[in-house]
């Protein structure tokens, strides 16, 4: 074991955290090869170590480096409906090389039986829920071969589907070209954070003209495992091509990192589609709050093109606080813009959860439906923005905006706000709160239909118009996700 | 002649009130009564009080029904023993379609009897030559439950459920209110098709005229929380004419 060189030439960084971060590196990056593991702490060594352990052009490393350097400059944002922990941001490691743990279970047999009675609830297929519960992969033989298909045919269509890393190293052009240019690495504390150290993600690019044969999902990406807290995902789409997204994956990922920044940008240029879908299930914490994910994510979509579409449709169940507003910029004429979400919050969640809708072109069109669920002693917040600019003749947008109450320790907030700075423009909003009724229940119970039933029942109900949206075979697991979520809920 | 409920010198309190005296009566198979009585006499809550419904305190009395302690059963066991409550006011449950709920309801019976889970064909069948019956049309079965249904559809909604569910005894909390006389004509017919030897209804109800379309075996006057007056059909009749002022007097 030898200490990286770099470190001896570790420039100090204007910061006061650097005298903490010199006692830390006095151990070295720890080298060896299996065990690529960065000691806690964030400097620019670190983004230049992630950058060259990932063999990136130089025009990334630099733009790691200029995002970190402004990513001193900010701070943590406090304007959000959230009661956070402080986060120390240099008791992090962030870089961990994808590795096999030596303390992986070996097969299902030695998986938490807990863990896999509620993946038996949600449906999951059995080889899929060997990887979720961190089953070395070679026991996981199945998907093997059903990514391999997959990838077949999407080369055949020409779309490009991969790791962000592989991008890197593979389409360096595109990624150059677009990188940032939705999220800019100085949008935000979180996504100024992800810019420098993101460790992987997905990269999807649909050439002109080309329909996705297929919904695209890392279910069946399997190189895409352990990219880890900050995730950074990219997808284009040329003028006239069409993708569908889905992202996450229904069964509890019982992982125990503390914080979650991730990014994501979507492009579509002329008559593009992008539909993007995502079912989050992160760890919520136990039910008197300790642990679970902080889940603080810009997802943000651009219709550069006329014609235009980009639909966010979202299920967030779990962490312990979720932070994300999936945006549309609606900038080219005729472009659409869609927001669907369910979002819960049951124990001691926390959901700060909405979206923003930016109209800049003319008869830009957008909707949002959000359905917010609070149990326990949930919170949970919708804020909204629809902004409609001075260029953004007869855009239209309507929001519907309903809270649904389950006892009386739980809360719902609602923040829209509108900003109309162009008179030809029309917005229209709905919003609603109300309880799970006692006389709701007692009719069920009545028709012979247990409790807890019976609430799955009402709540589904409460969500259709978002779970209609979502693609079919995520839409039924979504419904049983939000049955596990609520176990428990009343009575 | 078995009785299937027999409910006796029942008390119950809502709100700290005395709603049922000690109220006493029997329904034997193949029977359908009905209570009538002024507003406020306790007509309601003797349905709610049998469906179990939260909120009501029993202070005395018992109720057997099928030889079971109906009291101590939870609201959803006296369901699927065959007990159906027909809602005054049929609450609206937004997005949940009806065909669901319906399907819901005669499975979680089924699971319950030890029969398995009805098909999904022969349960479209079932439910669509019941609609027939009632005069209902398809659309109905997608639309929410009670969503936005006028209160003539609710009380016809509420009778479809009865005839998919067949239910051994049927409470039926004034479903005649509120209906104009072709839908009181459908609805009655609803409840006739059910009748049989097995079966009990108890018909709560203001009015005497749905009794000319479901002839009752026994009629009972319900007044301060207890049956002042039994009869049979021609009690009914003579109600009609003379109010309840006599009835309360004697009593």
């Amino acid at each position: 074991m030898s200490s990286d060189p770099r470190v001896r030439e570790n420039k100090a960084v204007e910061t006061g955290i650097d005298a903490l971060l010199a006692r830390t590196y006095r151990h070295g990056f720890v080298t060896d090869i299996d065990s690529d593991t960065l000691p806690p702490g964030l400097d620019e060594d670190v983004v230049r170590f992630i950058s060259r352990r990932k063999k990136e052009p130089e025009f990334l490393t630099n733009w790691r480096l200029k995002a970190f350097r402004h990513w001193l400059t900010m701070k943590e944002p406090h304007w959000a409906h959230l009661r956070v922990h402080p986060i120390d941001y240099q008791g992090i490691s962030y870089f961990s090389a994808p590795k096999r743990d030596p303390n992986a279970p070996k097969s299902l047999a030695d998986v938490d039986p807990k863990l896999l009675a509620t993946y038996e609830k949600l449906g999951v297929p059995l080889h899929e829920r060997a990887r979720l519960a961190g089953v070395a992969v070679d026991a996981v033989f199945d998907s093997v071969s059903v990514a391999t298909t997959f990838k077949e045919r999407l080369a055949e269509a020409g779309v490009v589907f991969c790791s962000f890393s592989d991008a890197v190293l593979n389409h360096p052009a595109l990624i150059e070209q677009y990188l940032g240019t939705v999220v800019p690495h100085t949008d935000n504390f979180f996504a100024a954070l992800n810019s420098a150290v993101f460790s992987d993600g997905s990269f999807v690019y649909v050439p002109t003209g080309v329909r996705c044969p297929m919904e695209l999902s890392t279910y069946f990406r399997i190189n895409a495992k352990n990219t880890g807290q900050f995730e950074r995902t990219l997808i284009i789409a040329a003028p006239g091509s069409h993708v569908s997204y889905l992202e996450g994956c229904t069964a509890p990922m019982r992982d125990e990192n503390q914080l979650h920044a991730a990014v994501v940008e979507l492009i579509a240029e002329d008559d593009a589609e992008i539909k993007y879908s995502t079912v989050q299930n992160w760890y919520p914490g136990d039910e008197n709050g300790v642990g679970g994910i902080y889940n603080f994510v810009t997802k943000r979509g651009e219709c550069r093109g006329r014609s235009s579409k980009i639909s966010w449709t979202q299920v967030e169940t779990g962490s312990a606080i979720t932070w994300k507003y999936p945006s549309c910029v609606l900038k080219g004429e005729n472009s659409i813009g869609e927001f669907y979400s369910v979002a819960l919050a049951n124990n001691y969640q926390q959901a700060d959860t909405g979206t923003k809708m930016i109209h800049i072109g003319a008869n830009t069109r957008s909707t949002i439906v959000s359905k917010g669920i609070s149990a326990g002693h949930g919170q949970n917040s919708y804020r909204g923005l629809v902004k409609i600019l001075p260029s953004a003749h007869g855009a239209r947008n309507f929001t519907q905006c309903d809270s649904l109450l389950m006892g009386g320790n739980c809360g719902a907030h609602t923040f829209p706000y509108i900003e109309t700075r162009n008179p030809t423009a029309t917005v229209e909003h709905e919003a609603s709160t109300s309880k799970i009724s006692e006389d709701q229940l007692f009719y069920c119970l009545q028709r012979g239909i247990d409790e807890e039933d019976a609430v799955n029942m009402i709540v589904s109900g409460f969500c259709k118009t978002v779970l209609d949206v979502l693609p079919m075979e995520f839409a039924v697991e979504a419904q049983n996700l939000l049955a596990v979520s609520l176990e428990g809920a009343v009575g | 002649m078995t009785a299937l409920l027999e409910i006796r010198d029942l008390s119950a309190k809502a709100g700290g009130k005395s709603v049922l005296t000690g109220l006493s009566l029997t329904i034997n198979a193949g029977e359908v009564h009905a209570i009538m009585g002024p507003n406020g006499s306790g007509k309601s809550t003797l349905a709610y009080v049998l469906a179990g419904r939260p909120g009501y305190d029993i202070t005395g009395g018992t109720v057997q029904y099928r030889g079971r302690d109906l009291l101590s059963l939870p609201t959803e066991e006296r369901a699927r023993a065959g007990l159906f409550l027909g809602f005054q006011y049929p609450v609206e449950i937004p997005g949940v379609n009806n065909i669901y709920l319906l399907k819901a309801a005669l499975n979680a019976k089924r699971r319950a009897a030890g029969q398995p889970e009805v098909d999904a064909y022969e349960f479209l069948q079932l439910v669509r030559a019941k609609m027939k019956l009632m005069q209902m049309d398809e659309s109905f079965l997608k639309r929410g439950v009670n969503e936005g249904f006028s209160g003539g559809e609710k009380k016809r909604n509420e009778i479809l459920q009865m005839l998919v569910i067949e239910p051994t005894l049927a409470v039926l909390d004034e479903t005649d209110s509120g209906l104009d006389i072709d839908a009181l004509k459908v609805v009655a017919r609803g409840v006739n098709t059910l009748r049989s030897a097995e079966r009990g209804v108890l018909l709560i109800t203001h009015y005497q005229r749905l009794l000319d379309h479901v002839v009752p075996d026994q009629v009972h006057v319900l007044a301060r929380g207890r049956i002042a007056k039994s009869g049979d059909k021609s009690l009914a009749l003579e109600l009609e004419k003379r109010g309840y002022d006599w009835v309360l007097e004697v009593a």
